[in-house]
């Protein structure tokens, strides 16, 4: 038998591929409906969460910072300005590996390692996510045109142009304006996290920081739409931010460069104040420093410098130096002793160059270990008599010292908008008791008489108790700001009651004793006020910083220089019609009505003559033709 | 065909003959009316994902001209003359792909084409899409279904070659595929289904052993991050992220023609390629999406009844691999962009951007219109 012919079986070959075939499609029917199964999952089940995705994805909402407003003094001379810098930033999210590429960024721009320790404090010091954080500020075009030719090895690393801080005075106000600088990371928890999510800078000190709020304006924000990359497409929306209020201060440039140039170098402060208006004409803390290098971020060697030097130029004398006041205090003395009944203008009091309290044989030494002989209220302020005053005080009694200097701002902040301002210390038998558990002693009330001992005044608290003798009582905190944005600065909540005399009289009295300082034949600032042109009232002072032993002289040569005592003084002029108020104080300056007196008295004359030196026509009075007869 | 002779026409004679009309250039009208579906969705879509650049529509209309024109030519073809021919035009296949292999052009980093300046520029691999299952079909056909162990080994054989070629070009999405389109023949050929489930047994082993030595590092970054996106999301993972992202943020009805966000800013890569379903899903939803994958299903549909039709077992044969291979085109395509499978780099059929592609698989519904239209009519009473 042949072997059977294997014929092809069409009809079995179509029943099987069928077969094969329905399968297929069976299968290929559950693929799709998988894939549409899938497709209801991700965008019905899934949708909020997609959506969001997109969304995200697409819109980025970006803060304008706002403009910060620019401070003026009172003639509109431009003391903080906004100037347009070019910073490097670096956004560590979109960097990798931040710390390779921050060594980039100083190998390229051929920098220190000092700036990128600098560098590496501004990254960590951190703010939101995907934020530009600014490293390095103010560059220059070779350097932009060095990170452009470079930007392939710095990813994440962009130049911003943005506007800076600038202050073009420089030192002149570095103790009243301060200084804007990086925000830090205790700062960041406080503020607004919204209004502030442009800024990269905040008020640290002074007026800055005080009227940091006006000054900083309101965050605008613009929604865009961005790409992958980041790319920002299109505006979608804008809203543009409110700048920040100009503030125009009470300061006077001229009258700053005057007292400046009055300390003549020395270390010291100075506070000129308008008694009228509580305007601050002129604030002086010698010596200063710019405050420029602090807004971009000064650098760890002349910060270190600036904070190890003993002449300390970043502390604000003016309100946070403490000083005993010294005889400038008898002026507020006299006007208690008055006003409580404890004396009258012609009480009179022996002075043998001591002062003894009854049973006991400490003596309490006159600065004129001779003595003044009897001595009235006018001779102790223009004699400036200790005695007198130990007398008086001895008299008045602590409790009642205390509360009436306190009307004069003593032992309290008196300042309306000044940032940090130290209360300074008007002692208490009650203070003395919780501070040291001990008991007040009647010496303690004697020196206290003539501002030794515990009392502890700032420059400017010496100021406004001076402006407050000028304006006969009327309280009008000290101020800075002139005007916020076109308006009235903020409004004193606690304003102090005025110092209302029973009798008026006696503001002249003493008065007349100041002005005797100056212009009286035994005044002890006599060859200040000899040269005036216009009456002068005042009252020297001298602020000792160690204390002397008793029985011992005090010996200029034995004493270290900066252990020599604090020149003071104080004045207001003209004396007829106050216009101006000022507190010196000269740090180790010895003497003060020799050397603190003179530096008023130009303070005084800056404010009150003109260019030519002849005093301004709205300072001359009638009784100045008096004046001129009796020199 | 009638004209000359003088008989009366039954109700029967004239339907067929109306049909006849198409049937006379040997074009399939249901295949012909969902292609063109297809194409005009396709450009609708790409005129939103490739930015409304005009010149791309254009380019990709005429390309689908092209492709059109090809389709056409092949369906004159008898499938016989197919059959025929499938050896010689498999070889051939495999000396380019050879050639390529030693003097490829380089493009995209990828060995991928022949290219005489002037004349032509083309990948084999996309010729070797319809070459494999028709050899393989031509070779099964000869005999008595289901094929002997011997003609397996050697289909295998034929399917493994061309595989490895093209995966060492490389390009392991289209050898795949390819190697997808030559079992679905041996399958269809009636392959014992133990063999089926013995190869997927197999494949876990092969699978571990293509892993360790075949495969390149971006393909197994590809799985890895396939594994688990978010990963790296703003480097592998980020194409699945956002074109998952796109999907799903478009709903039900989709945010509207022309204004899906993810698209059109960047954030959905190759959005005008292999992943404008996204864009299709972004922008028309679920609605839209369901409907695309409706009219491939109807696609698929009239190709299996054309596959069920053929008459000659090679006919049938290619004619279901190329239905099925179509529908895994589809099922890959979406079910990468929508983060089912790994992203293999396979376009969506007739959507997405590319000339060559069109052109392959409208050759591929050339060869069922001619399976289909070709057939010896049976005289019926």
């Amino acid at each position: 038998m042949p072997p059977p012919i294997r014929l092809k079986d069409h009809e079995r070959d179509t029943r099987l591929i069928r077969s094969r075939m329905l399968f297929g499609g069976a299968a290929l029917i559950f693929l799709t409906m998988l894939l549409m199964f899938r497709m209801y999952y991700l965008q019905v089940v899934q949708f909020e969460h997609h959506s969001t995705l997109a969304e995200n994805n697409r819109i980025h909402v970006q803060s304008l910072p706002p403009t910060r407003g620019m401070i003026y003094d009172r003639n509109g001379v431009l003391i903080a300005d906004n100037r347009a810098s070019f910073s490097l930033t670096l956004t560590r999210e979109r960097a990798g590996d931040w710390e390779q590429v921050l060594d980039s960024i100083i190998e390229i721009l051929e920098l220190d390692t000092d700036s990128r320790e600098l560098f590496e404090k501004r990254i960590r010091q951190g703010r939101r996510p995907f934020e530009p954080v600014p490293v390095m500020f103010e560059l220059s075009e070779a350097q932009i045109a060095r990170v452009a030719v470079n930007q392939f090895r710095l990813p994440g690393v962009e130049v911003a142009a943005s506007l800076v801080r600038y202050y073009p005075q420089k030192e002149h106000f570095a103790h009243s304006v301060g200084y804007v600088g990086r925000i830090n990371e205790t700062e960041l928890k406080k503020l607004d996290p919204i209004n502030y999510s442009g800024t990269h800078h905040i008020g640290k000190t002074g007026i800055e920081r005080f009227y940091e709020e006006q000054l900083h304006g309101q965050v605008g924000y613009e929604e865009v739409e961005t790409n992958a990359r980041g790319r920002v497409l299109r505006v979608l929306n804008r809203v543009e931010p409110i700048s920040g209020q100009d503030i125009y201060l009470t300061l006077d440039i001229k009258l700053q460069e005057a007292a400046e140039l009055a300390l003549d170098g020395r270390r010291g402060a100075i506070v000129a104040l308008d008694p009228n208006s509580g305007e601050v004409l002129a604030m002086v803390s010698q010596p200063s420093f710019d405050p420029n290098p602090f807004v971009t971020g000064i650098s760890f060697k002349a910060y270190g410098l600036l904070r190890d030097s003993l002449d300390q130029p970043l502390f604000n004398r003016v309100l946070r130096g403490l000083y005993p006041p010294g005889s400038t205090i008898k002026p507020m003395m006299a006007i208690a002793g008055l006003d409580l009944g404890i004396v009258t203008p012609s009480t009179r009091v022996f002075d043998p160059g001591f002062f003894q309290l009854p049973n006991h044989k400490h003596r309490y030494r006159n600065w004129n270990r001779y003595g003044d002989g009897w001595v009235n209220l006018d001779l102790a302020l223009s004699r400036s008599n200790d005695t007198y005053f130990y007398d008086l005080a001895h008299k008045m009694g602590v409790d009642r010292m205390h509360d009436y200097m306190t009307r004069f701002g003593f032992g309290q902040r008196v300042a309306l908008d000044m940032f940090e301002e130290t209360a300074g210390l008007m002692p208490s038998k009650d203070w003395k008791r919780s501070r040291y558990r001990q008991p007040w002693y009647p010496g303690e009330t004697l020196i206290l008489g003539i501002g030794q001992g515990y009392m502890q005044t700032t420059p400017l608290q010496l100021a406004q108790a001076t402006a407050l003798m000028a304006s006969k009582g009327k309280w009008i905190r000290p101020h800075l700001a002139r005007s916020v944005g076109g308006l009235q600065p903020i409004i004193d909540a606690d304003m102090p009651a005025d110092i209302v005399l029973r009798d008026d009289k006696n503001w002249d009295a003493v008065g007349m004793g100041m002005e005797n300082v100056l212009h009286g034949t035994r005044g002890t600032a006599r060859k200040v006020g000899d040269s005036a042109l216009y009456r002068i009232a005042g009252k020297s002072g001298t602020a000792q910083v160690v204390a002397i032993k008793q029985g011992e002289r005090y010996n200029r040569d034995k004493v270290q220089e900066r252990h020599r005592d604090h020149a003071l003084f104080v004045a207001y002029a003209p004396a007829e019609n106050p216009a101006i108020a000022v507190a010196v104080m000269v740090e180790n300056g010895e003497s003060g009505s020799g050397v603190a007196a003179p530096v008023a008295k130009q303070v005084l004359d800056g404010w009150l003559l003109d260019d030519e030196g002849e005093l301004k026509v709205e300072y001359q009075t009638t009784e100045r033709s008096t004046t001129e007869v009796r020199r | 065909m009638t004209r000359g002779f003088n008989r009366v026409l039954s109700e029967g004679d004239v339907l067929r003959r109306r049909a006849s009309f198409l049937q006379r250039v040997h074009i399939d009208g249901w295949l012909l009316f969902l292609l063109l579906i297809l194409a005009t969705t396709g450009l609708f879509v790409l005129y939103s994902a490739g930015g409304r650049d005009q010149g791309l529509l254009i380019k990709q209309a005429s390309s689908f001209g092209l492709g059109m024109l090809v389709m056409i030519v092949v369906a004159q073809l008898e499938p016989r003359f197919m059959a025929r021919w499938s050896a010689l035009l498999y070889v051939l296949g495999v000396v380019l792909l050879i050639i390529v292999e030693v003097v490829g052009h380089n493009a995209m980093g990828a060995t991928r084409w022949i290219n005489i300046p002037g004349l032509v520029r083309f990948q084999p691999a996309e010729l070797m899409k319809l070459f494999v299952p028709m050899t393989l079909a031509w070779y099964l056909a000869r005999h008595n279904l289901p094929p002997s162990f011997k003609r397996i080994v050697i289909s295998a054989v034929l399917i493994v070659v061309p595989f490895v070629l093209i995966a060492r070009q490389p390009d392991l999405g289209t050898a795949t595929l390819i190697m997808v389109s030559g079992v679905f023949v041996l399958f269809l050929g009636g392959l014992r289904w133990r063999w089926i489930l013995g190869a997927i047994a197999a494949v876990v082993p092969i699978a571990i052993a293509m892993w360790m030595f075949v495969m390149h590092q971006y393909q197994k970054q590809r799985v890895l991050t396939f594994l688990n996106p978010e990963s790296d999301p703003l480097g592998s993972g980020w194409n699945i992220i956002q074109s998952k992202a796109a999907i799903g943020s478009g709903g039900v009805f989709g945010k509207g023609w022309l204004l899906g966000t993810q698209s059109h800013l960047d954030f959905l890569p190759e959005s005008h390629t292999d992943f404008i379903i996204a864009v299709l899903g972004e922008e028309f939803g679920l609605v839209g999406i369901c409907l695309l994958l409706m009219v491939y299903l109807l696609l698929i549909g009239r190709a299996m009844v054309i596959t069920l039709q053929a008459q000659t077992v090679f006919g049938k044969l290619l004619a279901g691999s190329i239905t099925l291979t179509f529908f895994i085109y589809v099922f890959v395509n979406v079910g990468m962009v929508s983060g089912l499978l790994p992203i293999v780099g396979v376009p969506l059929p007739f959507i997405s951007y590319g000339g060559t592609s069109l052109v392959t698989l409208l050759s591929g519904f050339g060869i069922l219109m001619a399976i289909h239209t070709h057939r010896k009519w049976i005289a019926h009473s």
